[in-house]
């Protein structure tokens, strides 16, 4: 679950980048975040992961908050979410089953855990063919597939995909959406930030809209015209 | 930390060594070279500390009784050198020589020698031998014997003696101040090591970071190359300093200087020297990693 109550932004240099964002995301949405560039959508995914403080107001992500977590807890709140970036952010040295067992690695899973959940994960984004493949080996759907099943290997409660389908053609654009769909569909908690208005278009979901740090539109379907 | 992850630091540690080998490399090599340089002048200190504990041992000098005293006034001016804290109550610390006898000690020399075969016992005097604690504090001693009255002169090499301590305090001061500037130059470069591999990794740091690695999970694979750098280092370094000792020494015996200056046996020091090595080589090498990493860290 996700609050922002009246959260506001202003970088050192001066940007205020938010502007009183009130924003309530609960336990198995699937909420697209949408805006033009600049709109403070980044501003928001780096909230809500951390890297960032909020200048007022208060966030809360699946039960910590925010404001005065302590940075030890920040990866432990960290282990709540999967994240997918925009360049799918794979380590080239590694394979796809590298790649997972990183991630997992990184929360102190076991060999075990490993291997019962690896070939799990890859089946469930369809490359279960694929382990040990390298990511340059692979097309760019595939590699944000394999970003996807990292994001999904830890079991997080949520997703937040920043920018997912930025570098891939509209069909694969369609299969990653609708994978991410499906993964909702399981109870995983969707935040998808995206350019894409044929997409946001074609997924009747709930489109939260910002511009210039303001939140302009909190509905149901459709994507905003501005 | 679990047994796992142990293993996986381990693992990480070495392979982040050989992925950027020529910089793993410069680091030992800086690494052996301060701990070399640092090594021998805390070995130079130590001898030089050695020669003046023996020098301590038998160091002495001599205070000329008043020739009207009697042998009830001398035990009793005895008594009054041994009550001084550099000199101490030890029986051996203050002995009386008789003129007699000073002049048989004389004369032992110089058997051979008709010359001196008829001086009269008058030319020598009864005297005190006494031997001092703390060699630092030897010209203080003297005076205060001089300033005991029975005490009419003395004979000290006072200069020698301070000498000794002048020269071990600047060796040892020496040896501080080097140690302290290589141990920086040292961190300095493991440090520049480390973040070289903590840069060419900080995309996988970032991603570790954003799948909720903790701090130390990150940082534990950095410190253990920092570590191993550090061992690598200091176990070349103890071997050539072994051999650079070893060829000095032997140097010494061979130019005839051993008996001026004996080194002590490497036997009798490899212990420390590795101890100290190992435990800087350790410490440089963590203490730089985690240094470097730092920055890393705040994702």
């Amino acid at each position: 679950m996700i609050r922002l109550i009246d959260v506001h932004k202003e970088y050192d240099n001066g940007t205020k980048a938010l502007k009183g964002i009130n924003l309530r995301i609960e336990d198995g949405e699937f909420v697209f975040l949408v805006g033009p560039s600049g709109s403070g959508k980044s501003t928001i995914i780096k909230l809500l992961t951390g890297e960032i403080v909020a200048s007022q107001g208060r966030v809360i992500v699946n039960g910590y908050n925010l404001n005065n977590i302590r940075r030890w807890q920040i990866p432990h709140m960290r282990r709540t979410l999967g994240i997918i970036f925009q360049d799918f952010r794979l380590i080239e040295k590694k394979t796809v089953q590298g790649n997972l067992e990183f991630a997992m690695r990184t929360v102190g899973a076991s060999g075990r855990e490993m291997r019962k959940r690896i070939p799990y994960v890859l089946d469930l984004v369809g490359l279960n063919d694929k382990a040990d493949a390298y990511p340059n080996e692979m097309s760019g759907g595939e590699q944000q597939r394999v970003a996807i099943a990292r994001a999904l290997v830890n079991n997080p409660r949520m997703i937040i995909a920043d920018e997912p389908t930025g570098n891939l053609d509209p069909k694969r654009s369609l299969e990653i959406m609708t994978l991410l769909e499906r993964i909702n569909a399981m109870g995983t908690t969707m935040l998808v930030v995206t350019h894409e208005r044929d997409l946001v278009n074609r997924f009747s979901k709930r489109v939260v809209a910002i511009k210039d740090g303001e939140m302009i539109r909190d509905g149901q379907g459709g994507y905003y015209r501005a | 930390m679990r047994r796992l992850n142990i293993g996986y630091f381990i693992k990480e540690g070495f392979s982040s060594i050989f992925s950027h080998g020529l910089m793993s490399f410069a680091a030992v090599c800086m690494i052996v070279a301060c701990l070399i340089i640092m090594g021998s002048f805390s070995l130079l200190a130590v001898n030089v500390d050695n020669m003046l504990s023996q020098l301590e041992e038998e160091n002495e000098f001599l205070a000329f009784v008043d020739e009207d005293y009697t042998d009830d006034q001398i035990r009793a001016l005895m008594d009054q050198v041994r009550a001084l804290d550099n000199v101490g109550s030890d029986p051996g610390s203050v002995t009386f020589v008789s003129r007699e006898q000073a002049k048989r000690d004389y004369l032992k020399g110089h058997e051979s020698d008709g010359l001196y075969a008829n001086i009269p016992d008058e030319v020598f005097r009864d005297r005190l031998s006494i031997h001092v604690k703390d060699l630092e504090r030897f010209t203080e001693t003297v005076d205060a014997v001089d300033g005991l009255p029975g005490v009419v002169n003395h004979r000290a090499a006072g200069e020698v003696a301070e000498g000794f301590v002048a020269v071990r305090n600047a060796v040892t001061a020496l040896a501080y101040v080097l140690i302290g500037i290589l141990a920086a130059v040292s961190l300095f470069i493991i440090s520049n090591t480390t973040r070289l591999a903590a840069f060419a990794r900080r995309e996988e740091i970032a991603i570790m970071k954003m799948c909720g690695a903790t701090d130390g999970f990150v940082r534990w694979p950095f410190i253990v190359e920092g570590l191993i750098l550090g061992v690598m280092g200091a176990l070349v370094a103890f071997f050539l300093q072994w051999a650079v000792y070893a060829a000095v020494s032997r140097a010494l015996v061979e130019g005839g200087a051993a008996d001026l200056f004996g080194l002590m046996n490497f036997s009798d020091l490899w212990k420390r020297v590795l101890a100290v090595f190992m435990l800087s080589g350790s410490v440089i090498g963590a203490l730089g990693s985690s240094f470097a990493i730092r920055k890393f860290l705040q994702v």
